[in-house]
């Protein structure tokens, strides 16, 4: 079931064109990572989404209907750079924004105050703003952000500013978000937290998405067909014993042991690997490297720009 | 439309709350009643000094006639030189010597007021006024011109004002009254709109600075945030507006009872004027006999009575708002097309310009308030919020008045749509150098 859709858009602004005809659809009750290197059109597609902004052509559905003013209020969002109003205090400025996403006063407050218990905050609902450090400034904003229990989260760099306890809290909040219902768009530069946390992910590169899909196929689409044998024995022995379909990219000593990596080159499998070596040394570990997201993006995004 | 309400609550709240708010409406009417009430206290304060002057009258016409006030005291000397008092001048009760010579009949500079201070601009001119009369009255009776005819020769005109209005009443009015009011009600509506539409304008870069507003208006809408803070901010300046009427108020009659109790007891005075009012027919204003000074004083309790407060305070609360709303929009266009105060300078101007203009043709409007300048100024819009205030104590005609508020409504309209255009880009600009060039590509956006 599909919970977002965007089919399209176009977005020109003076001098440029900020979307070319992207099209992403995201399933429901799932994490999309939405990647791009810096000024790719992250940030505009997500004002779209949010109603910020209008794209120029294309449209956006939500449940299979276009995006209408109202929906605002099922979507929570968290952008890159963010702020508060510096001279008011924690709980008025929570429970202000909470009323603008249309929660009513009794609602928000009850909500407001089991979060702030779960965070340990409560102390800080009379204090201002101005008187927080970042990090403390960034839960506030995060509670603010998922207080109305909105469909859909949409949180831009969410991790930034937050030390690594703090991050990783952050973290076990947004699994459990996904967990009671909730689909998350997630956009960050950070490929660890990609991995970790998204189900999806989209490419956008200079105004195009490039790349989309689960994120578990992609990686597997960028496999090399590079293993990763760690073993006893004489690492020459090993070596003469391949025939001209692998190629022996790397090796080095492991914790006393050594460890090749050997490619694949074509016509072969693992098993027939596994058969020519067995009988040269005694294998401790045999796995397939997969790419990590980071190596992904690099790749792609300089490929695309050959 | 519940979230523009909000918006406008959290606006007034936020800004009624601060402590300069509540300083702001103490000062202010302790400045107002200061500015009435001082006046009043150093005119009743007058120099109590007893001063003595000594003249040596050489000519020996002014002997006795330089009139002696409760202050100034003359005494003549006969025989004494000018060096000899000098001497001794430190030590004599002295404030300072007058000498005249005898060529005084012909030649104005031939007196000399010597002292070691420099005597006070009253007792100069008093000195001065005393002579001058004396020096005619001897020319007029050695013309043959006798004392009696001198007395009854003087006189004095104080022109009292009356209105027929078109309905066929009387009313007396006083173009000094008129003045004072025009002025006031000008001077409050520019310094209201430069005030609180600078408010706004702050209001608009302290969200932009601080990054909130992209999470305002991914809740609601950008012309919702301008609009509410708009209205917001006009609340605030209204209830401020209020409280000083009210605190001045007091102010005045607490002090008034307290110092000059005098003043708030009904005198005869204000009996003589209740009827006259009452009654106010012209017969009775003609025939009235009183004093002259009574008669000044009556004169203006009536025109200030005569002046229709309802038009008067309606149409400042119009036109206040009106231009604040046509500068408060383009106050918050210009805080979303720059990223802090600094950069505000190139987009003020043609803001100020237009205010500025109105408080200079204020000065001459109040001279003349039916001229052409009085006429056009006061129906555009940019300017009419200050000048028609000030020709409305003058009484203007009600096509004038309709037009110029429909023109001001029209134009309010206009540049709030037009700023919505700028802000809803400029909030989400940042790090940007904006010029005009800009400012117009954001009006052409698409929405």
């Amino acid at each position: 079931m599909i919970l977002l859709e965007t089919q399209n858009i176009e977005k020109k602004f003076i001098n440029h064109l900020a979307l070319d005809d992207v099209s992403i659809s995201i399933p429901e009750n799932s994490i999309y990572g939405l990647l791009g290197p810096n000024g790719a059109g992250k940030t505009t597609l997500i004002r779209i989404i949010n109603r910020i902004t209008a794209p120029d052509k294309g449209a956006v559905l939500l449940n299979g209907r276009p995006l209408q003013a109202n929906d605002v209020n099922m979507i929570g969002y968290l952008p890159e750079e963010r702020g508060l109003y510096k001279k008011m205090k924690v709980g008025e400025q929570a429970l202000y924004l909470a009323q603008l996403k249309g929660l009513s006063k009794k609602d928000a407050l009850k909500k407001l105050k089991y979060w702030f218990e779960k965070f340990e905050i409560q102390a800080w609902w009379d204090k201002k703003v101005e008187e927080l450090s970042k990090g403390m400034a960034q839960k506030v904003q995060f509670i603010t952000t998922i207080l109305h229990e909105p469909k859909l989260l949409i949180f831009d760099e969410p991790f930034s500013g937050f030390d690594p306890i703090n991050a990783n809290m952050l973290k076990q909040e947004i699994l459990e978000l996904r967990k009671k219902g909730s689909t998350i768009i997630f956009s960050t530069h950070n490929m660890g937290s990609v991995e970790e946390l998204c189900d999806n992910i989209t490419l956008i590169n200079k105004s195009k998405n490039i790349l989309e899909g689960k994120i578990d196929d992609v990686r597997k689409k960028y496999k090399s067909n590079i293993y990763e044998i760690s073993f006893n024995g004489n690492t020459e022995k090993l070596e003469s014993s391949l025939n001209n379909h692998y190629e022996l990219i790397d090796h080095k000593k492991v914790n006393g042991n050594n460890a090749v990596k050997i490619k694949l080159l074509h016509e072969t499998n693992e098993n027939e690997l596994l058969s020519l070596i067995l009988p040269a040394v005694e294998i401790i570990s045999f796995k397939e490297i997969i790419p990590n997201m980071n190596d992904i993006f690099i790749k792609v995004v300089n490929e695309y720009k050959n | 439309m519940n979230k523009i309400k909000l918006i406008i609550s959290r606006e007034y709240l936020t800004r009624v709350k601060k402590k300069s708010f509540l300083v702001m409406t103490i000062l202010g009417p302790i400045l107002f009643a200061a500015m009435m009430i001082v006046p009043a206290w150093i005119a009743s304060r007058e120099d109590t000094e007893v001063r003595t002057i000594a003249v040596i009258d050489s000519s020996g016409i002014f002997v006795d006639r330089i009139t002696n006030t409760d202050y100034i005291k003359f005494e003549y000397l006969e025989n004494k030189s000018v060096n000899s008092l000098k001497k001794n001048f430190l030590e004599s009760k002295y404030y300072a010597v007058l000498h005249i010579l005898p060529s005084i009949t012909y030649e104005p500079t031939a007196v000399h007021l010597f002292s070691n201070k420099q005597p006070s601009f009253s007792i100069k001119s008093h000195i001065a006024n005393s002579m001058e009369q004396e020096l005619r009255n001897q020319k007029l009776r050695a013309n043959g011109i006798d004392e009696n005819v001198l007395k009854s020769i003087k006189s004095d005109v104080s022109i009292r004002t009356i209105q027929w209005t078109d309905d066929g009443e009387t009313k007396e009015s006083s173009t000094e009254v008129n003045m004072a009011i025009g002025y006031a009600s000008g001077f409050l509506i520019y310094f209201f709109i430069f005030l609180f539409g600078a408010q706004v304008m702050r209001g608009v870069i302290e969200e932009k600075t601080s990054r909130i507003v992209e999470i305002i208006i991914s809740s609601a809408r950008p012309f919702q945030l301008m609009m509410g803070k708009i209205i917001g901010i006009a609340l605030v300046g209204l209830t401020q507006f209020l409280l000083w009427i009210i605190l001045t108020f007091i102010i005045i009659t607490g002090v008034k009872t307290v110092f000059f109790p005098e003043l708030g007891t009904p005198n005869a005075q204000e009996v003589v004027v209740q009827d006259l009012f009452d009654q106010g027919t012209m017969p009775q204003i003609e025939t009235m006999q009183a004093p002259q000074n009574l008669d000044k004083f009556t004169s203006i309790l009536n025109a200030a009575k005569s002046i229709n407060y309802g038009v008067l305070l309606g149409s400042f609360i119009f036109f206040f708002l009106g231009g604040y709303l046509l500068y408060g929009s383009l106050f918050a266009a210009i805080g979303a097309a720059v990223d802090n105060e600094t950069d505000t300078q190139q987009f003020m101007l043609p803001v100020t310009i237009p205010l500025i203009i109105g408080i200079v043709v204020m000065m001459n409007v109040v001279q003349n308030p039916e001229s052409p300048i009085a006429f056009w100024f006061s129906i555009i819009p940019l300017t009419s919020p200050i000048v028609m205030m000030v020709r409305i104590p003058f009484g203007v005609s009600d096509w004038e008045l309709a037009l110029s508020m429909g023109l001001l409504v029209i134009t309010f309209i206009g540049s709030t749509w037009m700023a919505g255009k700028i802000y809803r880009t400029g909030i989400l600009m940042y790090g940007k150098k904006v010029n005009y060039k800009e400012l117009w590509k954001w009006l052409r956006y698409k929405s």
